[in-house]
C-alpha cells in the first residue's frame, strides 16, 4: 500500500497535498480499499467555505456511503469534475486522477495537526 | 437467467381467463374519451404458465420458510402461519375504510388493544399505529419531537446520533428538517457520555439511539444519557429496531426514553416489507400524546370510534389508519405468546446469539468481547491474509443454503459480519450454521479460490453490483 511522502493525512483517511496556500484534497489508498467499488461522489460548489472537520461531500460505494471531512479550513477553488462520470478514478488512482477538491487554505497553522505519511502509515497498521 | 421474464414467455392472444358475456357486450356505451388508446402492455400467458412462472420464481429466492436467515439488525424471525390464517378471515378482509364505525367494532377493538399491549410492554403512555414502516415511524416520531419544541417556542436545529446508527436515522432526521450531528462510539462500542455532554446544547432537539445498539450491545448508561438530554430541554428517541432483545425485560420508557418506534416485522412477527405493507407504530410519554397523528381509536361507553379531535396533532401520516392486516398479525402474535411468552422470545434471542458468539469466537475476530444481546458482530479480518474478504464468506454461505449475515455494517467494524439468529432457530440449526462457518474458515486457509468463486449453486452467481448502482435499468419494455 502506498503512503506518498509529500501528502498529509487525517485520522479519517483524507489526505491534503499542499502547494503554497492551495491544498489538493482526496482520500487515501487505505480509505478507497475499505470503501470498495465507488459508484458516486457528491462534490461541493466552487466558492463554498468549509471549516476543518466539516463534511465537504459524500462518497458512495457499493458497501456504504461516507462523508468526506475537510482536513483543513478554506474555500473551494476547484472540484474534480471527472469524478462525476468516473467515480472509480478514486479506486484506481486516489493520489492522482482521483483527487476530489482543491481548496485555498484560510489557516495554515492547521497543517501541524495533520499526520505525515509515516505517522499515517502506523495509524493504519 | 434460470427463469425467463413473464414478458419473454408472453405470446399474443394467450389468455388465462375469459369472462363470458352475460349480455351483448357491444351494447356497453362508453364515451370515446374513456377508451384506452394504447395497448395495455401486460404479458399474455395461459393460467398454467403464469402459475408455474411464479412458483418457480419463489423457489429461486431464499426466504425464512426455506432456510436459516441470520441477517443481523433485520431480525428475520419466522412468521407463524396462524398469523396469516387470522389475517385472512373475512371479517378482516371484506371491510371498507369508509364503513360506519358501528359495523367494525371488532376491527377498532384490535387497533385499540394492540396499542394498549404495545404501551404495556414499552412503558409509554400512548401508541399510534398509523406509520407504515420503521423509517416512517422514525420520521413521525421526529415530527412529534419538532411539534413539541415548536410548542415551547423554538423547534431547535439539530439531532445527535451515534456512529452505529441505522442508515435510516440520518435520513429521517433530514426529512424532519434537522441537521445530523454524529457522535463517535467509545472503545467499548457504546455512547461516549462525555462527548454527548459536550455536544448536546440548547439547539439540539433530541438524541436518537438504538438499544441494544447495532453492535448488539446494551447501552448501559441510558439513565445518565437521559439526564444529560433532559437537562438541556431535549428529548430522547429510541429506535426500536432491536426491541426483540428487551421484551418483558426492560421497558424503554422506564429508562427515560420519550419516543420510540416499533418495527412490528422485527419484533412481532409480521412479514418483512420488501416494499410491501408494513407497520412502524410509535409510542410516546404523556407529555407528547397530544402531538400524535390523527385519528386515534378511542373508547367511550364500551364503544370504539375514530377520534380526530386533537388540535395539536401533527395530522395524518398515512391514508386511513395505517396497514390494518399487519396490525392483525402482530396482535395475534402477542395474544398467543402472552407476557411470559414474549419474555421468553427475548431471552432465547439473546441466548442464541451468545451461543453463536461463543462457538465462533476462535474462528473469526471478535472486536467487542463482552456478552452480546440478540446479535453478535464478528470481523472477517483474520482471513484477509489469505486474500479473503467478508464478502467472499457471505457468498460462500449461499452455497450451503444459508442466507448471508449482514456484512460491512456497522461501519465502525472493519469487514463486519453481523449475525442475528433470532429466537425461532433450534440448537440443531445453529450447530449446522456454526459448522458451516468453521468449514468456510478452513477453506479460506487451504483453498481460498473456493470462496472467491462462490456461489456456484445459486440461480445466479456474483452480480455486477457497481454496474447495477451506476446504470440501474429495471425496465424490460423499452419505449
Amino acid at each position: 500500500m502506498e503512503f506518498p511522502k509529500e501528502f498529509l493525512f487525517t485520522e479519517d483517511h483524507e489526505y491534503a497535498k499542499i502547494d503554497g496556500d492551495i491544498a489538493v484534497i482526496g482520500v487515501s489508498e487505505y480509505a478507497q480499499e475499505q470503501l470498495g467499488d465507488i459508484t458516486y461522489v457528491e462534490l461541493p460548489q466552487t466558492g463554498t467555505k468549509f471549516s476543518k472537520g466539516d463534511s465537504l461531500g459524500v462518497i458512495e460505494a457499493v458497501k456504504a456511503a461516507s462523508d468526506i471531512y475537510s482536513p483543513v479550513s478554506g474555500e473551494i477553488i476547484e472540484v474534480n469534475s471527472d469524478l462525476e462520470g468516473n467515480p472509480e478514478l478514486i479506486n484506481s488512482d486516489c493520489y492522482g486522477k482521483g483527487w476530489i477538491v482543491k481548496l485555498r487554505l484560510s489557516n495554515k497553522e492547521e497543517l501541524s495537526g495533520l499526520m505525515n505519511s509515516e505517522d499515517y502509515k502506523s495509524h493504519v497498521e | 437467467m434460470a427463469e425467463k421474464l413473464i414478458f419473454e414467455i408472453s405470446r399474443e392472444g394467450k389468455r388465462s381467463f375469459t369472462m363470458p358475456c352475460w349480455e351483448d357486450c357491444s351494447k356497453i356505451d362508453l364515451d370515446e374519451k374513456h377508451l384506452r388508446k394504447e395497448k395495455i402492455g401486460l404479458a399474455e400467458v395461459s393460467e398454467p404458465e403464469i402459475v408455474r412462472h411464479y412458483v418457480n420464481m419463489s423457489t429461486l429466492n431464499h426466504h425464512v420458510d426455506k432456510g436459516f436467515y441470520p441477517l443481523g439488525s433485520c431480525t428475520m424471525k419466522y412468521n407463524p402461519k396462524i398469523n396469516e390464517y387470522m389475517a385472512a378471515l373475512d371479517g378482516f378482509t371484506q371491510i371498507h375504510p369508509y364503513q360506519p364505525e358501528e359495523t367494525i367494532q371488532g376491527v377498532l377493538k384490535i387497533y385499540h388493544d394492540l396499542a394498549d399491549m404495545l404501551c404495556k410492554i414499552s412503558g409509554f403512555s400512548k401508541v399510534s399505529l398509523q406509520p407504515v414502516a420503521g423509517a416512517h415511524g422514525e420520521w413521525t416520531g421526529l415530527k412529534v419531537i419538532r411539534a413539541y419544541h415548536e410548542s415551547k417556542g423554538n423547534p431547535r436545529k439539530k439531532i445527535i446520533i451515534p456512529d452505529t446508527a441505522h442508515g435510516t436515522n440520518p435520513a429521517s432526521i433530514v426529512m424532519a428538517g434537522y441537521d445530523v450531528v454524529e457522535l463517535k462510539s467509545n472503545s467499548k462500542g457504546l455512547v461516549d457520555i462525555d462527548d454527548l455532554e459536550a455536544k448536546f446544547d440548547e439547539d439540539t432537539a433530541a438524541f436518537m439511539i438504538t438499544n441494544p445498539n447495532t453492535i448488539g450491545l446494551f447501552e448501559q448508561n441510558v439513565k445518565k444519557i437521559a439526564e444529560i438530554v433532559h437537562s438541556k430541554g431535549g428529548l430522547l428517541y429510541m429506535d426500536g429496531a432491536n426491541f426483540n432483545a428487551l421484551l418483558g425485560i426492560v421497558r424503554p420508557a422506564d429508562l427515560g426514553f420519550d419516543v420510540m418506534h416499533y418495527n412490528l416485522h422485527k419484533t412481532f412477527s409480521t412479514p418483512h416489507g420488501g416494499g410491501g405493507p408494513g407497520a412502524g407504530p410509535i409510542g410516546v410519554v404523556e407529555e407528547l400524546e397530544k402531538f400524535l397523528p390523527v385519528p386515534d381509536v378511542a373508547e367511550k361507553d364500551g364503544k370504539f370510534h375514530l377520534d380526530y379531535d386533537k388540535p395539536e396533532s401533527i395530522g395524518k401520516v398515512h391514508s386511513f389508519y395505517g396497514n390494518f392486516l399487519v396490525i392483525v398479525r402482530a396482535y395475534v402474535y402477542m395474544k398467543i405468546l402472552g407476557s411470559d411468552g414474549l419474555h421468553n422470545v427475548s431471552e432465547n434471542a439473546i441466548i442464541n446469539a451468545n451461543y453463536v458468539k461463543k462457538m465462533l469466537e476462535d474462528t473469526f475476530d471478535l472486536p467487542y468481547k463482552q456478552n452480546c444481546m440478540h446479535e453478535v458482530v464478528f470481523s472477517g479480518e483474520n482471513l484477509s491474509k489469505f486474500g479473503i474478504k467478508t464478502l467472499d464468506i457471505a457468498k460462500r454461505l449461499l452455497d450451503f443454503g444459508i442466507h448471508a449475515p449482514t456484512i460491512y455494517f456497522p461501519l465502525l467494524v472493519h469487514e463486519a459480519m453481523m449475525i442475528e439468529p433470532t429466537e425461532t432457530e433450534s440448537k440443531d440449526t445453529l450447530d449446522r450454521f456454526i459448522s458451516v462457518m468453521k468449514q468456510i474458515a478452513e477453506e479460506a486457509k487451504n483453498d481460498p479460490d473456493i470462496l472467491k468463486n462462490a456461489p456456484t449453486t445459486t440461480p445466479v452467481r456474483r452480480l455486477d453490483e457497481v454496474l447495477a448502482v451506476k446504470n440501474l435499468n429495471v425496465r424490460y419494455l423499452q419505449k
